[in-house]
């Protein structure tokens, strides 16, 4: 077994032109992206995207049909149990065994690791993801949520250098979603691990990955630094109004024109911040019967303004 | 590995479906003790009919070890199908439920994870024949007492000293461990390559019915192929109760009549076993998992 030792800035994951074809369906097409140590990153896309897939291909599930992938700097393929015994990770729905207990599933997965997980280390995590005081309870009793925090804690139980979570946040509560974003960024900046997370939930991601990559279609959209893709200095916003069309032709004859961004509906323009109250005066100039100016500089309106544009 | 085993025997013995055999195993066979305790003589009598006039019997011919010859044949043909039920959900039931995908992401093999489930299933088929001779020998030697075993052939009669027969039951057993251990490969093999229980069960079963309807059909086309079909083979624990005779056509005490038939059925019990296994592996190497 090889040690792991990461430090900042290594390239923990390192995905080069993958695809995954199923039949004349391309699930994933020419993918790279690296996540480094100690990196939350986010990995984002609807239903259907691909996420899953990428995902299942990192845990070596599913063969990629081209394209290499490296985790800690070794192949995948080729030191597959090795890797994945400093790995964690709950794969899209939390699937268990519903005649188990919490506790014997998490007894059951640290039985397969190489070393011995300590009785304690079990309590820990259930405590964790805030499921002790239902540890001996069996799982066909647990609500979804449930389900999803036990899925969590049997990817923590072994004390992995690499957490891959496939949407996380599925069927939790809002107190649920907050517990489980504040966990995502205590084992980020306390324990130092790395985080590869994966949500269409926008807003999640927005708050706790300080890396994104956008996916659609199998493709990749676009990746960077989620501080520098949302750019505090351009803010995307909708203009409302009592006529879409007139505010339109007002917006393209003016000065403006360069900041509209082609949308099927309403009227989005990614404008520097300084710009909004000009914009905001000379619409009410030109007769405009504004309704509002919305910000909407959020990852979720980046994230629909790329994929409406693929 | 052991580890994984563990794993795989805990899962199996969680499950209340797996105690259905069991039950009902225990059920026939005390249904089937009980019948003869209650009229085992008109059974007797109707056994020996034909042979009344030509041969005196004594001593107690429905004794416990013809029960449990009686109770053998009767179940050995449907224990396969209890076998069924779990041999062919061990991965495709894993994968129905979705927690085949969690096993794979873990830092083992996936050869490793399936002869660990393979060997599980095997356990548990080994447990349900020794569950199944206890009550049919030694509950029947219990309830009936013990005597020479008389045996009605087509067109002979066996008869074996009563101290010659135990080893002959453990032989048996032995050999029935092989063909039982067949139909859980068979299942297991089913079950790699499907991501739901129901169709790896019921292709066990038809698989068994088909080949063994082949295995009994005498028609000259499937003479050939025969030998080669485990239906054919998987019978043959009789063979242990089959005994030479000398030339006073008195019984060879421990000998066996045709060892080189129940060697032979062993061998290509033992080529299916790894045939299926090795088929498995094979498959569930090259399986995408989208469970």
């Amino acid at each position: 077994m090889f040690g792991v030792f990461c430090y900042i800035g290594m390239s923990v994951i390192k995905v080069q032109h993958i695809s995954k074809h199923f039949g004349s369906l391309k699930a994933v097409d020419d993918l790279s992206f690296e996540v480094q140590a100690g990196q939350v990153f986010g990995f984002l896309g609807q239903n259907g995207s691909g996420k899953s897939t990428t995902i299942r291909m990192l845990l070596s599930l599913i063969h990629p049909s081209s394209g290499s992938i490296e985790i800690f700097g070794q192949s995948i393929e080729k030191n597959r149990t090795d890797i994945l015994e400093q790995v964690g990770a709950i794969i899209e729905r939390p699937d268990l065994y519903p005649y188990l207990s919490a506790k014997e599933h998490l007894q059951l997965f640290a039985k397969v690791r190489r070393r011995k997980i300590p009785v304690t280390a079990i309590e820990e995590t259930l405590e964790k993801v805030g499921l002790a005081n239902r540890a001996n309870d069996k799982v066909q009793t647990f609500s979804l949520g449930m389900k999803q925090r036990l899925g969590i804690a049997i990817a923590l139980v072994h004390n992995p250098s690499l957490i891959i979570l496939d949407e996380p946040t599925n069927g939790l509560d809002p107190q649920g979603i907050a517990d489980i974003r504040e966990l995502i960024k205590k084992l980020a900046i306390e324990e130092g691990k790395t985080v590869f997370v994966s949500s269409h939930l926008l807003s999640e991601i927005e708050q706790v990955a300080n890396q994104i990559l956008i996916i659609h279609q199998g493709k990749k959209m676009v990746e960077g630094v989620t501080k520098e893709l949302l750019d505090p200095q351009k803010r995307i916003v909708q203009i409302k109004t009592l006529n879409d069309a007139g505010t339109l032709q007002v917006i393209v004859a003016g000065s403006f024109s360069n900041y509209l961004l082609p949308r099927k509906e309403g009227i989005f323009l990614k404008i520097p911040t300084y710009e909004i109250p000009l914009l905001n005066e000379s619409l009410i100039k030109a007769g405009v019967s504004l309704l509002g100016i919305e910000t909407k500089n959020s990852l979720e309106d980046y994230f629909l303004q790329i994929t409406s544009n693929a | 590995m052991w580890s994984l085993i563990q794993i795989e025997l805990y899962k199996i013995f969680r499950r209340p479906r797996t105690y259905i055999a069991f039950g009902a195993i225990a059920a026939l066979i005390v249904v089937i003790q009980l019948g003869l305790k209650i009229d085992g003589d008109t059974y007797a009598a109707f056994l020996m009919k034909d042979i009344n006039d030509t041969l005196t019997v004594d001593g107690k011919v429905l004794n416990g070890y013809l029960i449990c010859y009686i109770l053998l044949q009767l179940l050995l043909v449907h224990v396969p199908l209890l076998v069924a039920l779990i041999a062919a959900d061990m991965i495709s039931g894993e994968a129905n439920l979705g927690t085949l995908r969690l096993l794979f992401s873990t830092p083992f093999s996936r050869t490793q994870w399936v002869l660990a489930k393979f060997i599980a299933a095997s356990v548990y088929t080994i447990l349900l024949l020794i569950w199944l001779a206890f009550l049919a020998l030694f509950v029947s030697m219990w309830v009936f007492g013990t005597d020479d075993l008389f045996l009605m052939k087509s067109n002979y009669v066996v008869l074996i000293e009563q101290n010659d027969v135990l080893w002959r039951y453990v032989g048996a057993f032995v050999f029935a461990s092989f063909s039982l251990l067949t139909v859980t490969s068979l299942g297991f093999l089913m079950s790699s390559m499907a991501n739901n229980s129901i169709g790896p069960i019921v292709g066990t079963m038809s698989a068994i019915v088909f080949f063994t309807i082949l295995s009994t059909l005498n028609i000259p086309l499937f003479t050939v192929i025969k030998p080669y079909l485990f239906t054919t083979h998987m019978n043959n624990w009789k063979e242990f109760f089959d005994i030479q005779v000398n030339d006073n056509n008195e019984a060879i005490h421990g000998s066996i009549l045709n060892i080189p038939k129940i060697k032979n059925s062993l061998i290509v019990l033992t080529l299916h076993i790894i045939l299926f296994v090795s088929a498995s592996i094979i498959i569930i190497k090259k399986k995408d998992i989208l469970s």
